[in-house]
C-alpha cells in the first residue's frame, strides 16, 4: 500500500485515536491474542530453545543463501516445476501478468500473500484487465472494503462484524443489518465457491521453501491456498528469497514456531506441500528479489530476512495495538514493518523507526529472536544521518546536545526551566506543548538534587 | 566500597525526592556514596531519537564524573540501560567500558550487590509495581511475561520486605506506559493513550500508588493522573525503601 494520504504515523495513529471505543477494542482483541500465544508457548518447556534453533537456522541460510536458493531452484526444476526469478515488484508482476496472458487467462484466485501486497499485484493486474479474488476471508472482506490488509495475518482485525455485514451486503448480497459470524462466513463461502471451480488460475504465497527436496510449504488455517491452487490448471507462488530453510527436519521447528507465535494455535489447520504439478497443470515459482539483497547487505538490518511473518510483534506492540495497521502505511505494518520498509523507501518511511518506545516486547516474541527493537534504534540513527529527521528536531537536538554538555549551563538551564515553570506556566501549559495536551508537567521541585546536596555538604563542614 | 550516585539530569531538575531517598537508604546500608557534582544526563533522549552522533560531549563528561569507582548505582533502568548499552568514547574507550560494567541501576544493586534481606521500611498502601520496559527487558531486573521462564522480580523483592506494604496484581503486569523518550510528544496520542490505560490497569485493582524503578514513566503516568484528578500518587521504589519506620 502507498501512503496515499502522504500522512505520517503519528498523524494517522492520532486519527485513529479520536475514536477511543474503538482503539480500546482493537487493542483487546489483539491482546487477546498476544495471550494466546503466551499459553501455547508456556505449554512448551522448550520454547526458548525451539527459538534459538530456529534462529540458529537462519543465520546459516543468511550466511549462505545463494547455494541455498540454488540448490532450491535445481530440486523444483527436478520436480517438474518451472522457475523464474524476480529482481523486484516490477518484474514480479510482469511474470504474472505474462503467465496469464499465454493462456488467455483474465481471472485469478489468490490466497494470502503479503509479498504481492508489497508488489502491489493486485492494483497492477487491475490496469492490465485481470479481476483477482483474494480467497482469504480476512483478505476478501479488505478487498471489497477497498483497503489494505492491516495485518500480516488478521488483515481486516481492525473491522467490526456490523461492518463486515455491510460489506457483505452491498457486494455479496447478504441481508441488511445481518451481522453473525456464522451466516456472514458462509456468505462468504458460497461466493468462494464459485471463484475455486471457474478460476483457471491461482496464486499463492510461500511460508517455507526446502533447498533439499525443491518443495514448498503453505500455511493456512481456511484451507483455501489448496483450493485455489487444486483446482486451477496454473498455479504460480510467489516468494521472497529469504523462505528458503536447508532441509525438510528444519520444518518441524518452523511448523511449531509459527502458529503459536501467530494465532495461538498450536498448529495451522493447514499446512500443506506442494512438490510437483498434477498431470495437465503447471506450477510456476517465481522467487522475488525486491530489496531483501540491499538488507541481507545492511550488517545491522540483515537479521530481518529471519522473519517468518507470524505478526507475533504487531498483537505485542501496544503502539501497534493503539494505532491500528493503516498507520503504517505499508504492507507489513508493526515494528517487523518498521524495520523492512525503510529498507525499500528511506524517505518514505523515515517515520517508521520512531513509532516505538523501544520496550523490546517485540524482540521476546520473536520465533526467530530478530533483535527488532534494536534495529528501530539503529535505523533512527541511519534515518538521521541520511538527512531525513526534521530540521527543527536536528536543532533542538544540537541545543539539547550542547547545554547537556556543560555542567554550568545544565545547573542554570535547569534553574532557568524551573523558574518558568513556577511563574510562567502558560508558557509551557498551552496548545503549542503536545505533552500538555493530555497531561500535566511535573511539579517543580524549591531545588534541584544537586543544590539540595551541596547545601548538606556545606552544613557537614 | 566507593560507590558513584549516578541522578539522572530529569531527576535532578524535577524529583530531587527520589535521589535524596536513593543516597539515604544507601547510606543506612552502609555505603560510602559519592556524588560526582559535575554530571548532566546520560546522553539518551539524543541518541534514542537518533542523534547518537551528538552525545560525544555528553558521554566524555559522564567518563570524567564517574571513573574510578566501584559502582555507579543510579535511581533509574533506562538512564543505566542507556549507560550500559551505548557509552562509548573514541579517547577514553577502555574507561567507558570499565563505566559500562560498573553501572547499576538502585534495585539490582540492592538485591545483587549488597544483598539486601531486610529493610526497615513501612508503607502501609497498597502499590501497583509498573515494571518499566528498560528495566525488565533490557536490565532484566524482572522476568519478562513473553518468555517461557521463572518469574523473578528485584524491586517485587524489595517491596516485600517493606512492611503494611501490599502489592497489587496487575491485568497486564508489563505492558509499557508509553513514555518513551521524545515518543511521549512525537507521538503524543498514542502516548498518552498507552498511559491511560496502563494507569487504568493500577486503579482498577485498587492500588493507591503506582511506583517503579524509572521515574520517566512514574513522571508519564504522574502526568496523566493529575489531569484525571486522581487521588492516586506516584513514588519512586527508593522513596518507598527509604520509607521511615514509624
Amino acid at each position: 500500500m502507498s501512503n496515499v494520504t502522504g500522512k505520517t504515523h503519528p498523524q494517522l495513529a492520532a486519527i485513529f485515536n479520536q475514536d477511543e471505543p474503538r482503539v480500546d477494542w482493537h487493542d483487546e482483541t489483539l491482546w487477546w491474542v498476544r495471550q494466546k500465544r503466551d499459553i501455547q508457548a508456556h505449554k512448551l518447556p522448550e520454547w526458548e530453545l525451539l527459538r534459538e534453533t530456529a534462529s540458529q537456522i537462519k543465520n546459516n541460510v543468511l550466511s549462505n543463501l545463494s547455494t541455498y536458493l540454488e540448490q532450491f531452484e535445481a530440486n523444483a526444476i527436478n520436480n517438474g516445476v518451472i522457475v523464474h526469478w524476480a529482481a523486484d515488484a516490477e518484474e514480479h508482476n510482469k511474470i504474472v501478468h505474462q503467465l496469464l496472458q499465454e493462456r488467455g487467462i483474465n481471472r485469478m484466485v489468490k490466497s494470502k500473500s503479503m509479498l504481492t501486497e508489497e508488489c502491489h499485484l493486485n492494483e497492477y493486474l487491475k490496469e492490465q484487465g485481470i479481476d483477482v479474488i483474494d480467497s482469504d476471508l480476512g483478505e476478501r472482506i479488505v478487498q471489497l472494503a477497498n483497503e489494505p490488509p492491516s495485518h500480516i495475518v488478521l488483515p481486516c482485525i481492525h473491522k467490526k462484524k456490523e461492518e463486515i455485514g455491510d460489506i457483505f451486503h452491498e457486494h455479496l448480497g447478504s441481508a441488511k443489518g445481518e451481522s453473525d459470524p456464522k451466516i456472514l462466513t458462509e456468505t462468504a463461502r458460497q461466493h468462494l465457491r464459485e471463484v475455486f471451480l471457474t478460476r483457471r488460475a491461482a496464486l499463492t504465497g510461500v511460508n517455507f521453501a526446502i533447498a533439499e527436496t525443491g518443495e514448498f510449504v503453505i500455511c493456512t488455517n481456511e484451507g483455501n491456498a489448496d483450493m485455489g491452487a487444486h483446482l486451477a490448471e496454473i498455479h504460480i507462488a510467489s516468494m521472497g528469497i529469504e523462505k528458503i530453510i536447508p532441509e525438510r527436519k528444519h520444518l518441524g521447528v518452523f511448523l511449531r514456531l509459527l502458529t503459536r507465535s501467530a494465532t495461538g494455535q498450536p498448529i495451522t489447520t493447514y499446512s500443506s506441500h506442494f512438490k510437483r504439478p498434477q498431470q495437465g497443470t503447471a506450477i510456476h515459482i517465481i522467487i522475488v528479489d525486491n530489496g531483501r539483497s540491499i538488507q541481507l547487505g545492511r550488517e545491522d538490518f540483515r537479521n530481518s530476512l529471519k522473519c517468518i511473518r507470524c505478526g507475533a510483534c504487531m498483537n505485542t506492540c501496544p503502539v501497534y495495538r493503539k494505532s491500528g495497521g493503516h498507520s503504517y502505511h505499508t504492507a507489513v505494518a508493526g515494528p517487523i514493518g518498521s524495520i523492512l520498509a525503510p529498507n525499500l523507501d528511506m524517505k518514505k518511511y523515515a517515520d517508521l523507526p520512531f513509532a516505538s518506545t523501544l520496550c523490546g516486547s517485540c524482540s521476546n516474541v520473536c520465533p526467530v529472536k530478530i533483535d527488532i527493537h534494536n534495529q528501530l534504534y539503529k535505523w533512527r540513527q541511519v534515518i538521521v544521518k541520511e538527512g531525513y529527521s526534521p530540521t527543527a528536531k536536528t536543532i533542538a537536538m544540537k541545543a539539547m546536545a550542547f547545554t547537556l554538555s556543560s555542567p554550568g549551563l545544565y545547573r542554570s538551564g535547569g534553574k532557568m526551566g524551573r523558574i518558568v515553570f513556577k511563574y510562567a506556566p502558560f508558557a509551557v501549559n498551552n496548545g503549542l506543548n503536545p505533552w500538555y495536551k493530555h497531561r500535566e508537567m511535573p511539579k517543580t521541585p524549591e531545588e534541584s538534587f544537586g543544590e539540595w546536596y551541596s547545601k548538606r555538604k556545606e552544613a557537614k563542614q | 566500597m566507593k560507590v558513584a550516585l549516578f541522578v539522572p539530569c530529569y531527576v535532578d531538575q524535577f524529583y530531587p525526592k527520589a535521589a535524596i531517598a536513593t543516597l539515604e537508604l544507601l547510606e543506612k546500608l552502609g555505603v560510602d556514596v559519592h556524588y560526582p557534582k559535575n554530571q548532566t544526563c546520560c546522553g539518551q533522549p539524543m541518541a534514542n531519537s537518533g542523534y547518537e552522533h551528538l552525545t560525544k560531549g555528553c558521554n566524555s563528561l559522564f567518563i570524567d564524573n564517574f571513573s574510578g569507582y566501584d559502582y555507579i548505582v543510579c535511581p533509574s533502568g533506562s538512564c543505566t540501560l542507556h549507560i550500559k548499552e551505548h557509552l562509548h568514547s573514541a579517547e577514553k574507550e577502555e574507561q567507558a567500558t570499565d563505566i559500562r560494567k560498573r553501572v547499576y541501576e538502585l534495585t539490582e544493586f540492592l538485591v545483587d550487590v549488597l544483598n539486601v534481606k531486610d529493610l526497615k521500611a513501612r508503607f502501609p498502601y497498597k502499590v501497583g509495581l509498573h515494571q518499566s520496559c528498560h528495566g525488565l527487558r533490557g536490565l532484566k531486573i524482572s522476568q519478562m511475561s513473553e518468555l517461557v521462564a521463572p518469574a523473578f522480580s528485584k524491586p517485587a523483592q524489595l517491596l516485600d520486605m517493606v512492611q503494611g506494604l501490599e502489592l497489587v496484581p496487575l491485568t497486564r503486569q508489563d505492558d509499557c506506559c508509553g513514555f518513551g523518550g521524545t515518543f511521549c510528544v512525537a507521538e503524543e496520542a498514542v502516548s498518552s493513550k498507552m498511559g491511560k490505560d496502563r494507569v487504568d490497569d493500577h486503579i482498577e485493582h485498587g492500588a493507591q500508588y503506582i511506583t517503579s524503578a524509572d521515574l520517566s514513566c512514574l513522571m508519564h503516568m504522574e502526568g496523566i493522573l493529575r489531569r484525571q484528578k486522581s487521588d492516586v500518587k506516584v513514588i519512586h521504589v527508593a522513596e518507598i525503601l527509604n520509607h521511615s519506620h514509624e
